[in-house]
């Protein structure tokens, strides 16, 4: 579904992916991990499109298609979702229209009529026991006055109403309690389907017990230094990142 | 305050203007009230006094005032152009304002909509002419009370050669349950400059809803300067919305003096969807104690558009409310003002006077420029003000556009979340549906015609 090849990104002129090589296929669940500054939230960036990140070499591959140019708009039609570290507040835009807008565009690029009302409140409600958001967030602006907590949920509820083929989640679990955690990942793991994928960027190996990946990748200083399977996330809680060294003995940190 | 001393800075322009004025006459020459006759006088002598605005008057360094007049458009001193039926050329259908609308064409209350209405509970509203006819002596109570003490040559200048205009006068503990609806219109076969007056004097514990529609139809330059009176005894309330959508021809300045006693409320909104050239002053001194005050403001303007608004909310007395908010996006080579100042006179302790302005410029080119004033002299008072010029939100744009909402889309949407926190400042609720049709219809970059205006117009 997703194949990354020798990506090299900047952000103002300061080169952060240093030739990341990434393959991800359809029913698998990623997790990308590694310290503060190793080009995680970068990475995130860099597949769904931020500007201020700039390719200087490699190409990321979608279904085979090179979509290193392509707008964020057209990546997420195309099912790529990006849920955001720090989920932006949008006053004055409520949350019904801006889903409503959001999955109208998705049925004109599917050549489909917009959702009728009664459809789209249905949905609303089913998506909304799923992942456990409290209904009269749904009825105020986008994250306006949100917990922590709350954006976070509303990450996934967005996942939900969107049903993306590919789900980037970004530091998902920071700021969360074990309870919203819990949900947050019985949210994630109720999505899963054999066609679809999840990357799961986080710092801790906590979510992991939730979110069983069957790939585990360290980053560190703009490259994958180890990937391995679950396991790796276990060895990681236990011993930290120093012990880790690339294949050709550099690394350790 | 000390009353500024400003002198006439363009006797030759001033001088040129008050002669144009003389030499055309008015049909009203006799049968005036004297108070009519006195406001004439002083605003002559304040017109000579003052003059017109030059391009150093800082109250409009940044709206050549001088440049319009300097036109030399025709002073229009008597109405003309009306042997035509109204509906033939405008419609407005505000559902359920239709009851009360009320037509002033080219600065003339227009008859054929109806002569001082006498309504059920005493409620009179019609031309400011019957209104000297028929109420001479309230009318001659409150002319120019408020206006009179200006410093500024344009409200002389109206003072000193405005006949007409609307009047409404809702009486003691009156409710009127239905909203005014009044339109301003300028449409005329040659260019015109038009003056006119209007007088709003709410009763005790009265209320009402009055929309101010000012619309130019006409395809030749207009330059309109027109002054508007509100005196709001004990406990009254209004609500009032002027929207102003005019061509890019037309040239509009607005005087609004508002005048609350203890207990008052209003709501004011001022929304300018469109128009060449704005100026609007609002000046409101809170005279009695626990007055609220809410000054609300949107303007959308785009290419070489111009809009200038002015506030000035005077506390004169303990404990009153004020909130100014106004909002502007700008387009193109648009520009725009906002000034706003908050003045607490000394003996007005706990009082509370807000003042935001927030402006959008939506290219490198357009223009905004703000100042936030405080003058306070109490010490027990809470007060705040902040401006802000900046673009839309890239990182809402971003968050959005991550959710399939093409950029354009998107856009729209900030720009509509913008906007509709002043739109729904607006309380009577088809009249803020109808604006919120319309700003959303202009801000997509529609020419927002109010769509029942039959006349189309550039």
């Amino acid at each position: 579904m997703l194949k990354i090849e020798n990506l090299h990104a900047s952000i103002e002129g300061k080169e952060i992916l240093k030739g990341i090589n990434l393959e991800i296929n359809e029913g698998e669940v990623h997790a990308i991990m590694g310290p503060n500054g190793s080009g995680k939230s970068t990475l995130a960036s860099v597949i769904v499109g931020r500007d201020y990140v700039q390719i200087t070499d490699g190409r990321i591959l979608y279904d085979g298609e090179d979509i290193t140019k392509w707008s964020p708009e057209e990546r997420a039609l195309k099912g790529v979702f990006l849920g955001f570290q720090y989920p932006v507040e949008i006053p004055g835009v409520s949350m019904v229209n801006f889903l409503r807008a959001a999955i109208n565009e998705q049925r004109k690029y599917r050549g489909e009529e917009p959702i009728s009302p009664s459809e789209f409140l249905r949905i609303m409600r089913e998506k909304k026991n799923l992942v456990g958001i409290d209904s009269a967030l749904t009825n105020r602006s986008v994250n306006e006055g949100f917990s922590g907590g709350e954006k976070k949920k509303n990450e996934i509820f967005q996942m939900a109403m969107l049903e993306p083929r590919l789900a980037i989640l970004d530091e998902t679990d920071s700021g969360l309690d074990i309870d919203a955690l819990r949900t947050v990942a019985q949210g994630v793991n109720a999505l899963k389907r054999p066609d679809n994928a999840t990357i799961v960027i986080t710092h801790y190996q906590r979510l992991l017990n939730y979110i069983v990946p069957d790939f585990v990748h360290v980053l560190y200083k703009g490259k994958i230094l180890k990937s391995s399977g679950k396991e790796l996330a276990l060895e990681l809680e236990e011993k930290g990142y120093d012990w880790l060294q690339d294949d050709n003995g550099n690394g350790g940190i | 305050m000390g009353k500024e001393v400003l002198r006439n800075k363009t006797p030759e322009l001033t001088r040129m203007v008050l002669d144009r004025f003389e030499k055309t006459g008015t049909s009203v020459k006799t049968g005036l009230l004297p108070a009519v006759k006195i406001m004439q006088q002083k605003g002559r002598e304040a017109f000579l006094t003052y003059g017109i605005p030059g391009y150093k008057n800082e109250k409009y360094r940044f709206t050549p005032v001088q440049k319009y007049f300097e036109k030399n458009i025709p002073p229009l001193m008597v109405p003309r152009n009306r042997n035509f039926k109204l509906d033939d050329i405008f419609r407005c259908d505000i559902p359920t304002l239709n009851t009360f609308m009320h037509v002033v064409l080219n600065g003339f209350y227009f008859e054929e909509t109806s002569s001082l209405g006498k309504m059920e509970d005493g409620i009179r509203i019609g031309g400011l002419r019957q209104a000297m006819k028929e109420m001479p002596g309230l009318v001659s109570k409150y002319l120019n009370l408020a206006a009179g003490e200006s410093t500024d040559g344009l409200v002389a200048l109206n003072a000193a050669f405005a006949t007409d205009g609307f009047f409404i006068y809702v009486p003691d503990n009156v409710v009127m349950e239905k909203p005014v609806q009044v339109v301003n219109i300028v449409n005329d076969n040659q260019s015109d400059l038009v003056q006119y007056r209007n007088l709003i004097v709410l009763g005790k514990n009265s209320e009402a809803r009055i929309v101010v529609c000012d619309h130019t139809l006409s395809e030749y330059e207009s330059l309109s300067n027109s002054v508007t009176e509100v005196f709001m005894d004990r406990e009254a309330r209004l609500d009032m919305t002027r929207l102003q959508n005019e061509n890019n021809n037309a040239t509009n300045i607005t005087h609004t003096f508002i005048r609350q006693e203890a207990r008052t409320l209003l709501n004011n909104n001022h929304i300018s969807l469109h128009g060449g050239h704005i100026r609007n002053n609002l000046d409101i001194v809170l005279v009695g104690s626990h007055a609220k005050s809410h000054a609300n403001g949107l303007f959308l303007m785009d290419h070489d558009q111009h809009v200038d608004n002015h506030v000035f909310v005077s506390h004169a007395a303990p404990e009153c409310f004020s909130n100014q908010l106004y909002k502007g996006v700008l387009n193109n080579n648009a520009t725009g003002v906002f000034s706003g100042k908050i003045l607490v006179e000394k003996g007005a302790q706990k009082t509370e006077a807000y003042q935001v302005n927030k402006n959008i410029l939506l290219t490198d080119t357009a223009k905004m420029n703000s100042k936030p004033q405080l003058e306070i002299y109490a010490d027990d008072v809470k007060c705040t003000h902040g401006a802000t010029v900046g673009q839309l939100d890239e990182e809402a744009m971003f968050y959005l556009r991550s959710r399939g909402i093409r950029e354009n889309d998107a856009r729209l949407m900030l720009m509509y979340a913008f906007a509709h926190d002043v739109v729904r400042k607006i309380r009577i609720e088809v009249l803020q549906d109808r604006i919120t049709e319309l700003v959303e219809k202009r801000l997509k970059g529609d020419i927002p015609k109010c769509h029942t205006c039959l006349v189309n117009y550039s």
